[in-house]
């Protein structure tokens, strides 16, 4: 249990990025769990299939995307909040996960990873029989 | 400026590095003088305005949204558009992380006076709502032709 909240409470807390040098858009992100498995929902609007880059390296997940925005040639921006195009995103994943069954899908630039927990560690239910 | 003129390759790759420089240059100029109906910055959802001569344009960052559950509104120059974003709140679960937004939200965007608001068309992909509106043909820089 300790280990469990341990790696997601670290998980969120991003591996370092490698390449500081460019700026990164953080994706806010859901993350939760149940029985079977750790959920995580990240939004990334603006990011297409194609642009999207997901990768397990040993225990460390990582999300990246470019967003896509299609802009007349010579706009002039008045206004902006976002200034990065580039997403990135890391977590530390634990041991009770199993990296090669995670499944991801993105639909309206929302990206939802489902990473299930090995079977033989997922928490069983004791029956109790009366007798 | 003649680096178009070398690219003869052309690869998706470069393409995608043009695009990417082009946006991060027009968006990182600043700082902007503050409108009045400006909010505060981290407000919810985070937009882009850019203009050309032929029109304004307007990005709105909402993943995950139902367009239907989108209210756009246009009055002379002032752009509104509200919704609510619901998130769905599972049952069962433990949250670790719950930072995406959820809730209804509002934003205003003042944009240049010379908008026609008859021609608003806004579409949205990929979680990106774009909004765009031409400029009226009067106050649009013209090439004087010299005889």
């Amino acid at each position: 249990m300790t280990e469990k909240s341990d790696v997601t409470a670290r998980g969120a807390g991003e591996a370092k990025d490698r390449d500081d040098a460019r700026p990164v858009l953080r994706p806010p992100v859901n993350i939760f769990e149940d029985p079977h498995g750790i959920t995580l929902e990240a939004d990334m609007p603006g990011v297409s299939k194609d642009r999207l880059n997901l990768q397990v390296d040993k225990d460390t997940l990582v999300v990246e995307g470019d967003a896509k925005i299609d802009m007349p040639a010579g706009m002039e921006a008045l206004y902006a909040d976002v200034r990065v195009t580039h997403y990135r995103r890391s977590f530390t994943l634990s041991g009770e996960l199993e990296p090669d069954k995670i499944e991801a899908s993105l639909k309206d630039g929302v990206l939802t990873v489902r990473i299930p927990k090995r079977a033989e560690l997922r928490p069983r239910k004791i029956e109790v029989r009366a007798g | 400026m003649f680096g178009n003129l070398t690219n003869f390759e052309g690869s998706l790759f470069d393409d995608l590095w043009r695009m990417q420089r082009e946006m991060d240059e027009a968006f990182t100029r600043w700082p902007w003088p503050t409108g009045i109906r400006s909010v505060a910055r981290g407000t919810y959802p985070p937009l882009n305005v850019g203009v050309t001569p032929e029109k304004a344009d307007v990005y709105l960052f909402v993943a995950g949204m139902d367009p239907k559950a989108l209210d756009l509104s246009i009055q002379r120059n002032l752009l509104t558009i509200s919704g609510e974003r619901k998130v769905p709140e599972r049952e069962g679960v433990q949250y670790y992380r719950e930072e995406r937004f959820d809730g209804p939200f509002r934003r205003v965007v003042t944009l240049p006076d010379d908008v026609d608001p008859e021609t608003v068309e806004a579409t949205y992909t990929d979680g990106v709502l774009h909004v765009s509106v031409q400029r009226r043909e009067a106050t649009r820089p013209r090439q004087i032709e010299i005889k």
